[in-house]
C-alpha cells in the first residue's frame, strides 16, 4: 500500500524508517487535500516493498545542501521569468511555482545516458539536465521554438501539445533497449494531460513492450480551470495497474522522496522492468500561465494550505534542524540567486529578433522548391524594416496594437494565451 | 434518427434558460439581447460577446443545444466566448470535459446521434489535431455511410489563426484540411454581426460544421443588434453559406476571410487614399462550400483578383478559389489571380510572426502586380 511515499515530512523531519516513508503517519498527510478520503489503495508490490530511505542514503551533507540551492535557483529563476514577462520581456510564462521539488527531485536522479521528455512547465528539470535558462526564456519571449540540442543535454523539445511527448519516449525508450543502453527515458506530464489518448497509447505501447520508461505525472491539481477530479475518477496512479506496471504516489512536494521514488523507478526501468509510472502529489501555486485568472476558478485557501507544504520551506526546515544551513550559507544562496536573476535579466532583455531570414531554414532537411521561391520572394522585399507592429485596428476600442510580444490577453486581461 | 428536436415549450419548463424567449435571463452575466434602446444607436461589441450572445440565444432556443470543451465551463474559456453560460443553463449543458479533444468530438458524435446539438470548443486551432480522426472519418462520414438515417448537427469552434503574439501551435490556420473533407461545413466569422448570426445558424445546421473563429479580432468591436434566430427549421441555415460583398469597388478585387477581412478592409483605404485605386472586398464567410458568386460577379467587372489568408498557399481555400475563377472567369482577368498568405513553413515564432501573416503592404504589392501584368 503506497497512499503516499515521503522521507520529509512537512515538518522539515527526515524519515529513516522504511515501513514510515511508505505509509507516512497520519499527521504527515495531505489534510484537507482534494482527493482525500477516496480509500483507494495500491496493490504494486514493488512500490510497497521499497525501501525508501535506503535509497537516497548516499547522500552527503553537500548533496542536500545543493539540492536546497536547486530548489532556491529555480524558483528565483521562475519568478524572474514572471517579472520580466510583467514587463513586456515575454509574451507569457508558465510558472513552475509549488513543483520544484517534483521537478528537481526527478531531474537529479536522471543519469547522462537517460533522455527527459518534458511538457511546457518543467524549468526545474531543464536546469537539471544542464539547459541554459535563456533558452527556456527566449522560447516564452517568442523569439525561438526550442533551442537547445536534446542529445546534448539528454531533454527533448518542450512539447506544448497537452501528452504528446509520452509517445516520443516510450518509442525512444524502445530504441534504447534496442541498442542496449543503460540509460531510461522519462517522460513528465500533467494532470490534465492524462486524460489525453496519447498518454493512455504511450502506457499501453510501454507496457506491452517493456519499454525502459518512466512516467512522471506532476499532479499539481489543476488543469487550467479545471481540478484533477474532472480527468481521473481514480487516483492517476492506480490506472498503471490496468495497464499492468508498477506505479507509486510521492509527495511531490518533497525532494528527497522524490529523488529515491525517481531513481528507484529508473532502476528499475533499466534494468528491464519495464515502465513505472510516478504521481507526484503537488500543487500550482500560480496561475496557469501569466495569461490566466485562477481567482475565477479556485478557492484562495486552498493555496493557503498548499503554502504550509511549500517544497523550499520544508527542505530549508530540515537542513536548518540537522545543522546544515545557517544564515550565514542561507545569505550565501540567496546572494547567488541574485547573481542569476540578475544576469538572466540582462540576457533575456538582450535576446534579439531572429534575423527573419530563418522563416524559411530547415522546414525539411531537403530543398522544397516552393520554399525556395517563397524565401526569394521575401528577400528581394525585404530589406526594409518589418512592418510596424500592430494588427490593424478599426476604431480603436481596445483592439490589440502589439509591441514586442505582448499578449492580446494581457491586455484585456480576459485571455488566455494557451 | 433525426438532428435535434426542437421543443420550445420543455426550454420554457426547464428552469435554466430563459422565461421571455428572447434569452435574456440573467443581465448581470449576459446582457439583454438587445441592448439597443429606441433612443440611441446600438451599442458596440465585441466579437467575443457577440458569439457569447449567439451561444446563448442558441441554448436558450432549444434545450438539446450543448457546450462541451476544455474549461468552457467555469472560467467560461480562455476567451470567454463561454463566459457566463453555465452559470445559465447548469452544469449539464456547459460541460467541462476531460482534457482531450478526440473524445470531445467522437463523444459530441455519440451526442448528436442521440439528437443533441453539441457545440464543441477546441481551444486552440493547433489543438485540434488529436481530434483529427473523429473529425475527418467520423463525424465527416456517418451520414454518407448510414445512407442518410444518421445526421450530426456537431458545431466544432476553433479559435484560429494567429497575430496574437503566442506561443507554438496556437497561431495556425488549418481550414484547408477540413475543407479538403467531403461532410464537412467550414466556415469563418470576421466581424461581430456575422459572428453572432453564423454560429447560430451553424447549432441549427444539420450537417457538421467546422466554425471558426478569428482570434486576433475577438476584442474588435462594431455596433450590432444582437438578434435571437427565431426560424428553428433547416432553413435558418440560408445565408450561412453565402459570401458577402464588404465594400464596394472598380478597379481590383481582394477577397479574404476571418482576420484577413479587416486587413483587405484596411489595403482598401489606404490604396484608395494613397493610389487613388477603388478596391472591392469580398468576405468568403463560407469555405466550403465555396459561394464564389459575388467574386465571379466582382471579377467580371474588375479583371483582378488578390486573395489573402494567413494559411499557407500549398493546396489552399486560395488555391481552390484560383482554380474556380480562372475556369469560370477567364476571359474577364486581366491578368492571374495573385495570393497572398502565409508561407509555406512552420508558423514562426512570434517576434516573427509580423512577417509571416499578410499584411497590408503585401497586400497592395500583389494588387501592384495585378495592375502591372
Ligand atoms: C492537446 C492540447 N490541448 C489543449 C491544450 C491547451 N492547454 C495547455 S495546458 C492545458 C492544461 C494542462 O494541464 P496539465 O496536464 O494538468 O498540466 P499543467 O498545466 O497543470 O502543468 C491545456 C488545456 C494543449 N496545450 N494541448
Ligand atoms: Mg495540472
Amino acid at each position: 500500500m503506497t497512499e503516499l511515499m515521503q522521507l520529509l515530512t512537512p515538518g522539515g523531519r527526515r524519515i529513516t524508517q522504511a515501513s514510515e516513508a511508505t505509509s507516512p503517519a497520519a499527521d504527515t498527510a495531505l489534510a484537507g487535500q482534494p482527493d482525500d478520503g477516496r480509500g483507494m489503495t495500491a496493490t504494486e508490490p514493488d512500490a510497497a516493498d521499497l525501501d525508501l530511505p535506503a535509497l537516497v542514503a548516499d547522500l552527503t551533507g553537500a548533496d542536500l545542501v545543493a539540492l536546497y540551492r536547486d530548489l532556491l535557483l529555480v524558483r528565483r529563476f521562475d519568478e524572474e521569468a514572471t517579472s520580466l514577462q510583467r514587463q513586456g520581456e515575454l509574451g507569457l510564462w508558465a510558472s513552475l511555482r509549488g513543483q520544484e521539488a517534483a521537478q528537481v527531485g526527478s531531474g537529479r536522479a536522471l543519469g547522462p545516458h537517460d533522455m527527459a521528455f518534458p511538457s511546457y512547465r518543467e524549468h526545474g528539470v531543464a536546469w537539471c539536465r544542464g539547459v541554459d535558462p535563456e533558452a527556456i526564456l527566449a522560447i516564452f519571449r517568442g523569439t525561438s521554438l526550442g533551442g537547445w540540442d536534446p542529445d546534448e543535454h539528454g531533454f527533448a523539445l518542450y512539447s506544448i501539445v497537452v501528452g504528446a511527448q509520452t509517445l516520443h519516449a516510450t518509442g525512444y525508450a524502445m530504441g534504447m533497449a534496442r541498442d542496449g543502453s543503460d540509460g531510461a527515458a522519462i517522460a513528465y506530464f500533467g494532470d490534465g494531460a492524462s486524460s489525453e489518448g496519447d498518454v493512455n497509447e504511450a502506457f499501453g505501447w510501454a507496457g506491452v513492450f517493456g519499454a525502459p520508461v518512466v512516467f512522471f505525472c506532476q499532479n499539481n491539481q489543476w488543469a487550467i480551470s479545471e481540478p484533477a477530479s474532472r480527468q481521473s475518477r481514480t487516483e492517476i496512479f492506480h490506472r498503471a495497474t490496468g495497464f499492468g506496471f508498477p506505479s507509486v504516489r510521492v509527495d511531490g512536494n518533497d525532494v528527497l522522496a522524490c529523488l529515491a521514488v525517481t531513481r528507484w523507478a529508473l532502476a528499475t526501468a533499466r534494468a528491464g522492468g519495464g515502465p513505472v509510472l510516478v504521481e507526484a502529489l503537488t500543487y500550482r501555486m500560480g496561475a496557469h500561465t501569466t495569461a490566466d485568472d485562477p481567482s475565477r476558478y479556485r478557492a484562495a485557501d486552498e493555496l493557503e494550505r498548499w503554502r504550509r507544504r511549500d517544497p523550499l520551506d520544508r527542505m530549508r526546515t530540515h537542513l536548518v534542524a540537522i545543522g546544515l544551513l545557517d544564515d550565514e550559507r542561507q545569505r550565501h544562496l540567496e546572494l547567488e540567486a541574485d547573481t542569476l536573476a540578475q544576469d538572466l535579466r540582462v540576457r533575456c532583455r538582450a535576446l534579439p529578433d531572429p534575423d527573419p531570414a530563418i522563416l524559411f531554414d530547415h522546414v525539411q532537411v531537403t530543398d522544397n522548391a516552393l520554399v525556395a521561391v517563397q524565401r526569394a520572394a521575401f528577400a528581394a522585399t525585404s530589406g526594409d524594416a518589418p512592418p510596424a507592429g500592430g494588427t490593424a485596428s478599426g476604431d480603436g476600442t481596445g483592439i490589440v496594437e502589439r509591441e514586442g510580444a505582448v499578449v492580446a490577453g494581457e491586455r484585456h486581461g480576459t485571455e488566455e494565451a494557451w | 434518427m433525426t438532428g435535434a428536436m426542437i421543443v420550445t415549450d420543455e426550454q420554457r419548463t426547464d428552469g435554466s434558460g430563459s422565461t421571455d424567449g428572447s434569452g435574456a435571463a440573467d443581465a448581470a452575466s449576459v446582457p439583454a439581447t438587445s441592448p439597443a434602446t429606441a433612443s440611441g444607436p446600438p451599442a458596440p461589441i465585441t466579437l467575443a460577446k457577440a458569439l457569447n450572445l449567439g451561444l446563448h440565444a442558441a441554448m436558450a432556443a432549444d434545450p438539446k443545444v450543448i457546450v462541451m470543451g476544455e474549461d468552457v465551463g467555469t472560467l467560461g474559456g480562455v476567451f470567454r466566448v463561454t463566459d457566463g453560460l453555465q452559470r445559465e443553463f447548469g452544469e449539464a449543458r456547459v460541460i467541462d470535459t476531460p482534457l482531450a479533444e478526440s473524445a470531445i468530438v467522437g463523444t459530441a458524435i455519440g451526442l448528436a446521434m442521440r439528437g443533441y446539438r453539441p457545440v464543441c470548443e477546441i481551444q486552440f486551432d493547433g489543438f485540434v489535431y488529436p481530434a483529427f480522426d473523429q473529425i475527418v472519418s467520423q463525424l465527416a462520414k456517418l451520414h454518407y455511410r448510414s445512407a442518410g438515417r444518421i445526421r450530426l448537427p456537431v458545431t466544432i469552434r476553433i479559435p484560429f489563426g494567429g497575430g496574437i503574439g503566442a506561443v507554438e501551435h496556437h497561431s495556425e490556420s488549418p481550414e484547408a484540411y477540413f475543407c479538403h473533407t467531403a461532410g464537412l461545413k467550414v466556415v469563418a466569422c470576421s466581424n461581430p454581426a456575422d459572428a453572432h448570426q453564423m454560429i447560430q445558424q451553424a447549432i441549427r445546421s444539420d450537417d457538421p460544421v467546422i466554425f471558426l473563429e478569428p482570434k486576433r479580432r475577438y476584442w474588435e468591436k462594431s455596433p450590432m443588434v444582437p438578434q435571437p434566430l427565431t426560424d428553428l427549421s433547416a432553413t435558418a441555415t440560408e445565408g450561412l453559406h453565402r459570401s458577402a460583398v464588404v465594400r464596394a469597388g472598380r478597379d481590383a478585387t481582394l477577397v479574404g476571410y476571418g482576420p484577413t477581412v479587416r486587413t483587405c478592409l484596411d489595403a482598401a483605404e489606404v490604396s484608395a487614399a494613397d493610389d487613388g485605386r477603388s478596391l472591392e472586398v469580398i468576405d468568403l464567410r463560407s469555405l466550403s462550400p465555396l459561394d464564389l458568386g459575388p467574386v465571379l460577379d466582382s471579377v467580371r467587372r474588375t479583371g483582378r483578383l488578390v486573395v489573402v489568408h494567413e494559411a499557407p498557399s500549398n493546396v489552399s481555400v486560395s488555391a481552390e478559389v484560383a482554380a474556380r475563377v480562372t475556369e469560370e472567369a477567364f476571359y474577364s482577368l486581366e491578368a492571374p489571380v495573385l495570393r497572398v498568405t502565409g508561407f509555406d513553413t512552420p508558423y514562426p515564432p512570434a517576434r516573427l510572426e509580423d512577417h509571416y501573416l499578410p499584411d497590408v503592404d503585401r497586400i497592395l504589392d500583389a494588387v501592384d502586380r495585378a495592375f502591372d501584368f
